[in-house]
């Protein structure tokens, strides 16, 4: 069920937006239109829904329109046309009660450099929301308490924020958007001002409360590692307009145009291309129907140096190696039981590659991929190199 | 080539302006003169009554306390006052006292809910500028006049001219205040939902506190400077001593009043500086 559906939202910021409204209608760019109306274009047409309990990031460089995308969702910035349905009210059109109704009860904002009130201690900033919907004082402690806990600050609520490192106001900035217990959090940039290290950390941390949370989470980023890692869906934008929405895997692996495509280029890919890209369909053996002589059929078949064994339902038993098949059928045994090996490198489905990738140096044999220890592929060194190296590779792969 | 035209009558004007004001509002200005002259005379009495002894030890215990217990400005007033007493200028420094009391917190309340509005409306903005222009650059002794015509002579009329003298820095540090307060705070505040009132009285004015506190640590000197003013219209107090001595010609009795206003300064702003910080 989608929680938010935005449809041909527009922004543009100023004196003649009818006139660049209907430049924009014909098509006409951006540069276009400022030149001849003197008016920017914040956001252009966009249109998308979000899941619920769905990471929506929307990313773009500076001047992109991102920001201005989620000041429209909550009308900190008036659209100039468009809707924004959130649970049913087109909050493009709502009166002033209703709008603060939304923003008090169901969307949460989580600012880029905090946005915490100095005056207040820890505790007082995360029950602002709570204090301004006139709940009473000990049950906003409380919940204030909890939204504190949850994202580890509970001993620093009678703190001042700036006692506090960059990472833990954020941290109190997120417990205040979560005291309110919202249906939508939109995050502006939240960990932009972070330095990398706790970036990563608080990313990380964004992730494990979501597994228990399933808010739905609207995150604005610049940051392409960033919107890869913690995304459902990304909606890369430039310009004012969205290019392309998709999973942090379509946008990599099938970029809508030239400006994504060099977007993604500098990815990281090893982060972001996981095991079930990169692997083939493995040779096996089924270790109940073959003996040495079907194994060592196959291995010679294909060139191989070893070959995977399974049972009927294709759980992965081990590997057996070429020389010892060799000599399993010198020594006319029946089956492969007696020389089966076990110190096979394994993944997951979802193993980012730069895992694998420490793996597969050392392995004897090709990793394999198993999903509830059922063997679904194997990957080879070249596979993985292939990948770093460029998209290409990637594709004819997968 | 200049004389193409009589001179303008403008003088005639305000004249004419301000008899008629006085005939008009004759029924606000009557009873502001009787009864609330009578408030402020009846608590400068009252002040004068307590003991000396007991004013200076009640501004010490309060200096001490608002300059984080340091003893520096608790013993600065204790000898202070004690000088002005010793001076026999206890009553005088009273009534100073009483007026600038009575005309700063004129000025406040006036001009925190001005500053308010002025920030909050650039209509507001743009008239109100202007007319904080020209009340303080107007030399202070016009203000004198009017007062007089509406008010007589004493104590209201220059509390009157110490307001509209006085109100200027209050209202302007209080619109200085709230508008920088940053944008991302204002963005937060309005995505929590708040109200106009909420975001004003939880946001806003706590955040500009110390700028409004500046400007009310200038209202209060500059009432102060204008009350010394005020005595050239029959306002009781330290500056009506100096007056005297000027018109008298001794240097002495005037330097002592005037060392009188200093130390009362001193505390004033002092104490109203430290509240700013606390």
């Amino acid at each position: 069920m989608s929680v938010i559906k935005v449809k041909n939202l527009s922004k543009i910021f100023g004196k003649k937006t009818k006139e660049a409204q209907s430049l924009l209608d014909k098509g006409f760019k951006k540069e276009e239109i400022l030149e001849k109306t003197g008016c920017t274009v914040g956001v252009n047409r966009a249109s998308f829904e979000v899941e619920e309990g769905e990471v929506f990031v929307i990313m773009g460089l500076s001047g992109s329109g991102k920001s201005t995308l989620v000041r429209l969702l909550n009308r900190l910035i008036d659209p100039t046309e468009g809707d924004v349905e959130v649970g049913g009210e087109n909050l493009a059109k709502v009166g002033k009660e209703t709008l603060r109704k939304v923003r008090r009860e169901k969307m949460s904002m989580v600012f880029q450099k905090f946005a915490l009130f100095p005056f207040r201690t820890v505790l007082e900033n995360a029950e602002f929301g709570l204090e301004i919907q006139g709940i009473k004082k000990e049950e906003r402690a409380k919940k204030a308490k909890e939204a504190l806990e949850l994202v580890g600050l509970g001993s620093f609520i009678q703190q001042h924020p700036n006692q506090l490192s960059g990472g833990m106001q954020q941290r109190v900035g997120l417990a205040r958007a979560l005291a309110n217990d919202p249906e939508v959090l939109l995050m502006d940039e939240a960990f932009s001002a972070l330095d990398p290290l706790i970036r990563k950390d608080m990313q990380d941390e964004l992730l494990d409360l979501q597994q228990t949370m399933k808010k739905t989470i609207i995150f604005i980023t610049h940051d392409l590692d960033e919107a890869l890692r913690i995304g459902d869906r990304i909606a890369l934008m430039k310009d004012g307009s969205i290019v392309q929405i998709g999973t942090p895997e379509e946008i990599l692996v099938s970029p809508a145009d030239d400006y994504v495509e060099r977007f993604v280029e500098d990815v990281d890919r090893s982060k972001v291309l996981t095991a079930s890209h990169i692997m083939k369909r493995p040779e096996t053996v089924d270790i109940e129907k073959h003996g040495p002589r079907v194994a060592i059929e196959r291995i010679r078949e294909q060139g191989l140096s070893s070959i995977y064994v399974v049972d009927r339902s294709r759980q992965l038993k081990g590997y057996v190696t070429a020389d010892d098949v060799k000599k399993a059928r010198e020594n006319e045994e029946k089956d492969l039981h007696s020389i089966l090996r076990t110190d096979m490198p394994t993944a997951e489905l979802e193993s980012p590659i730069h895992e694998i990738f420490e793996i597969i140096h050392d392995a004897p044999v090709p990793v394999a991929v198993v999903e509830d220890g059922k063997l679904k592929g194997i990957i080879v060194r070249g596979a993985v190199i292939a990948a770093l190296a460029n998209g290409n590779g990637v594709t004819e792969n997968a | 080539m200049l004389d193409f035209m009589p001179q303008i009558p403008v003088a005639e004007w305000i004249n004419r302006t301000v008899s008629k004001t006085k005939e008009k509002f004759e029924f606000i200005f009557d009873p502001i003169k009787e009864d609330f002259g009578k408030f402020v005379e009846t608590t400068a009495d009252w002040l004068s009554q307590v003991p000396p002894l007991i004013v200076i030890l009640i501004v010490a215990i309060i200096a001490f306390f608002v300059s984080g217990k340091k003893f520096g400005l608790a013993v600065f007033s204790i000898v202070g006052l004690w000088f002005i007493y010793n001076q026999g200028l206890w009553e005088e420094l009273m009534y100073t006292f009483t007026l600038v009391l009575f005309a700063s917190l004129i000025s406040i309340l006036i001009g925190i809910p001005a500053g308010i509005w002025m920030s909050k409306s650039k209509w507001a903005q743009t008239i109100i500028t202007p007319i904080l222009d020209f009340m303080q650059t107007m030399p202070a002794f016009v203000y004198l006049i009017p007062a007089v015509v509406f008010f007589g002579i004493g104590m209201v009329p220059g509390i009157f001219a110490s307001v509209v003298f006085a109100t200027p820095p209050v209202v302007r540090f209080t619109n200085l205040g709230i508008r920088q307060v940053s944008d991302e705070l204002v963005e937060a505040s309005d995505a929590f939902g708040t109200t106009g009132s909420q975001k004003l009285f939880k946001v806003e004015l706590p955040m500009a506190r110390k700028t409004i506190m500046a400007g009310v640590n200038q209202t209060v000197m500059l009432a102060l400077s204008m009350v010394v003013i005020a005595s050239m219209i029959g306002a009781p107090g330290l500056g009506d001593k100096v007056l005297t001595a000027l018109q008298r010609s001794q240097e002495g009795p005037g330097f002592v009043a005037g060392f009188g206003i200093v130390i009362l300064a001193i505390i004033i702003d002092r104490v109203s500086q430290n509240l700013n910080k606390g």
